[in-house]
């Protein structure tokens, strides 16, 4: 039988050129006998913190973490989904039809927060809004837009200050990025609006937000739009150096999830993984050092939060991503 | 009768109980059945709506199908329990989206949606399914969508609602139960009521039932009724007939007895004088015993029909003393009365009267010459009387059964008597709600109390 998976996602196979880790590192626990193979979509600097808490408490266990873009995580688990136990990913959509296919493991020990799980098999351990990151610099002596609205007329009253300086995931490449645009798009038309202003500036595409971040702290961009805030302010070099704002109109937040795999031989070590996980989402607060914004602190009325519903596969259905593609190019390619 | 006696109660509390679990079975299965029959037709709307709003949103370009899935088509899907989420569609045979198992081969533009519940990816799946032809050039395209989702939340709702059914169910066995139990005991309770009034009866008492009856009973208690009538009226019968015939026989025994006595005064002749004395004897005899069988006739009767009234027994007894005195110096036995003042009761004279005589008729007969017959009046704590003698005493061994009819002691034999006077003393107590109490004096002789 051919693999549905593979043929659903072979659109992202065929963008994504060979899927490939970024990055790989054994974390050891003090008397380890089981290795948990962890696959991530966030990178490893951020999440050692977590994981040597983890193996703190459970010195049993050995954790292989690597990483991996959103989009081509969904592409290595279709190849091979015995390699890996446990999933975390940003790409909300991409999670759910994971689970959706089956592909998860149902952990009814496990409990949630409220709306933060689907099927208890995808739990959601982050509540992290997409900002608008600014280099403070370029916006000296500037008033800083706190709205889209506002970001949109700062590019329209000074457009050769921000030619060629702005900066966005490339939708195509990043899972993550692709799942900020449709949540973008399906909210508000304003979203449409500034991407057309940036595509008119000559706007930057990037495939991860590591770069974009990197490139704004340099002052090669001068503003990026939807990138996680906890990235930018994770790196001490650039913390002062740019400016994070959460949009007041809407922010559109997603919740990093994990999900085991319905292959995996070691349930009981990835279930503790999970479980981890998801009690640092309720008391990260109280934890200094939690690098990620935990669910508990987040306050949800100013939130935009993605929900964990079927509603979620509606971006990733082929005919329906040809479109917004469509729409996204032509507005942002020039 | 033959057989273990069966329970009328036990089998109408069954009959309801068994009626009451039948009843809450079956409504435990028609609110399964209902309630599946709904929550199917609910998932069957959203999977309807959700394939229309697809289908909806399918436009032709170029040639092209170009379909802008709208999120609510797959938002709408979302269930308590989360349940997965499968699509397919195809443009004539050819799959377009989603996923290929689900798609099929022989695509129709039917009139409506068509449901079904199949396996897929290894579970159930509710499908709907829907083809439409949209307008093209130059020719018109087919267009299928299906929409599934697995049965999670449905089978959570259903268990839901079976739970519930069934502690209703149980709830309303258990009142029906209780209430079959209180019915069976309230509906059989005039029976029992019936049952007992008769059983609190006196043996004499054989007036039909008067209390109000259910419908139900009133052909048992009629036909109750109709025995009774002709048990009394078959017994009156044989007691009249008794005093009839002790009657006819004492007037022409008296006759007998007149000329005997006439015909001993003219024989001479000393075997033919004995002869007429042994005559005379036995037709006293026979006239005794059949005033005592009309005596007996008699106060059956008035206790039947006890009318009383207020009156002394003292004078009552004196009355007697009175006229028995005479008999009592012919036996050279001495009769007294004794008594503080007045007894006033209420009761039957005659009854009493013909009570006291028998009890005192036996001291006559069973005393020893010289001897005397005592008679007590008490009012405190009852009304007693007592008639004690010096005699032989009444035979021990038989105390218990010698005030039944016609029953006679050990220390009869040679005396005249007809074992009515105990019967009638006894009759007379229990006929003014007393008894009759036999017992022997520790210094010898008999000695009869009647209570009152
Ligand atoms: N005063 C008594 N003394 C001794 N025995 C008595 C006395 N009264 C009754 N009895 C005994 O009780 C029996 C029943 O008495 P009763 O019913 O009057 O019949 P009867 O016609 O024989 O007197 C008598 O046969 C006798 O044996
Ligand atoms: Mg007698």
């Amino acid at each position: 039988m051919r693999n549905l998976a593979f043929v659903i996602f072979g659109l992202w196979a065929g963008l994504v050129h060979a899927a490939e880790l970024e990055d790989r590192r054994l974390f050891e626990g003090a008397a380890g006998q089981v290795t948990l193979r962890v696959l991530s979509s966030t990178d490893t600097d951020i999440f050692a913190p977590i994981l040597d808490g983890f193996l703190e408490r459970n010195p049993t266990i050995d954790i292989d973490y690597a990483v991996a873009g959103s989009a081509d995580i969904v592409t290595l688990i279709s190849d091979c989904p015995d390699c890996f136990d446990v999933v975390i990913s940003s790409a909300m959509d991409l999670q759910l039809k994971l689970a959706n296919d089956g592909l998860a493991r149902r952990l009814p020990g496990l409990n949630g927060a409220p709306g933060s799980q689907w099927r208890q098999s995808l739990f959601g351990f982050t509540l992290e809004p997409a900002t608008v990151v600014l280099n403070r610099e370029a916006f000296a002596g500037r008033d800083v837009p706190e709205t889209r609205q506002e970001l949109i007329e700062a590019l329209r009253a000074d457009p050769e200050h921000f030619r060629g300086k702005l900066g966005t995931y490339d939708v195509r490449l990043s899972g993550l990025g692709y799942l900020f645009a449709t949540q973008d798009a399906r909210t508000s038309e304003t979203y449409w609006r500034l991407m057309e202003v940036f595509g008119n500036l000559d706007a930057q595409l990037y495939c991860c937000s590591g770069d974009m971040i990197d490139d704004l702290a340099r002052g090669d961009l001068f503003v990026a739009y939807n990138v996680l805030g906890s990235y930018a302010s994770s790196r001490p070099e650039t913390r002062d150096k740019v400016a994070i704002i959460t949009p007041r109109d809407f922010a559109t937040t997603m919740m990093r999830t994990v999900l085991v795999l319905d292959s995996t031989t070691r349930e009981a070590a990835a279930t503790a993984l999970v479980g981890h996980l998801i009690s640092g989402a309720w008391t990260a607060q109280d934890r200094p050092g939690y690098p990620l914004p935990s669910i508990g602190a987040a306050d949800p009325s100013l939130l935009n939060v993605v929900s964990l519903e079927p509603g979620l596969l509606v971006y990733l259905d082929r005919l329906k991503r040809q479109l917004f593609l469509g729409a996204w190019s032509s507005a942002l390619v020039r | 009768m033959t057989g273990r006696p069966w329970s009328l109660r036990r089998r109408l509390t069954l009959t309801l109980i068994g009626g009451a679990a039948v009843l809450a079975i079956l409504f435990y299965l028609v609110v399964r059945t209902y309630a599946q029959q709904i929550a199917q037709q609910s998932q069957d709307r959203i999977l309807e709506a959700s394939v229309t709003s697809l289908l909806d949103a399918a436009v032709v370009r170029d040639g092209q199908i170009e379909l802008d899935v709208p999120y609510a088509a797959f938002s709408m899907l979302d269930t308590a329990a989360d349940d997965r989420v499968f699509y397919a569609i195809q443009q004539g045979n050819e799959f377009l989206s989603g996923y290929d198992g689900l798609a099929l081969d022989d695509a129709d533009p039917g009139a409506g949606p068509i449901f079904a519940t199949r396996a897929f990816q290894g579970t159930q799946v509710r499908v709907a399914r829907l083809t439409r032809n949209l307008p093209a050039s130059p020719r018109p395209v087919l267009l299928t969508v299906s929409v599934a989702q697995t049965r999670d939340s449905l089978a959570g709702t259903l268990w839901t609602i079976s739970v519930n059914a069934a502690v209703f169910g149980a709830a309303f066995f258990l009142l029906a139960a209780g209430m079959a139990l209180w019915t069976s005991a309230s509906t059989l309770r005039p029976l029992g009521q019936i049952a007992a009034s008769v059983a609190r009866r006196g043996p004499g008492d054989l007036r039909p039932v008067i209390r109000p009856v259910p419908l139900e009973l009133s052909p048992l208690v009629a036909s109750f009724n109709s025995l009774m009538t002709r048990l009394s009226h078959s017994l009156t019968q044989s007691e009249t007939f008794i005093a009839e015939a002790a009657h006819r026989v004492r007037t022409p025994l008296a006759t007998v007895r007149s000329h005997a006595e006439a015909t001993l005064m003219r024989v001479d002749k000393d075997e033919n004088r004995q002869a007429l004395r042994s005559m005379i004897r036995a037709i006293d005899e026979s006239s005794r015993a059949a005033g005592q069988l009309l005596d007996h006739a008699m106060v059956t009767f008035r206790s039947d029909q006890l009318e009383t009234q207020d009156v002394d027994l003292v004078t009552i007894c004196s009355e007697i003393v009175d006229r028995l005195t005479p008999v009592a110096e012919m036996m050279d036995l001495e009769l007294g009365l004794q008594s503080d003042g007045p007894v006033p009761v209420r009761a039957d004279p005659i009854l009493i009267q013909n009570a006291v005589r028998n009890l005192v008729d036996n001291a006559l007969k069973y005393s020893a010459a010289e001897g005397a017959i005592q008679i007590t009046v008490t009012a405190r704590p009852s009304p007693t009387i007592t008639v004690t003698d010096q005699g032989i005493g009444f035979p021990q061994t038989e105390m218990a059964s010698l005030s039944q009819r016609f029953q006679r002691g050990d220390n009869a034999k040679g005396t005249v008597g007809s074992g009515l006077g105990l019967t009638i003393a006894k009759d007379v107590a229990e006929a003014h709600g007393g008894r009759l109490e036999l017992r022997n004096m520790e210094a010898g002789g008999a000695c009869a109390i009647l209570h009152l």
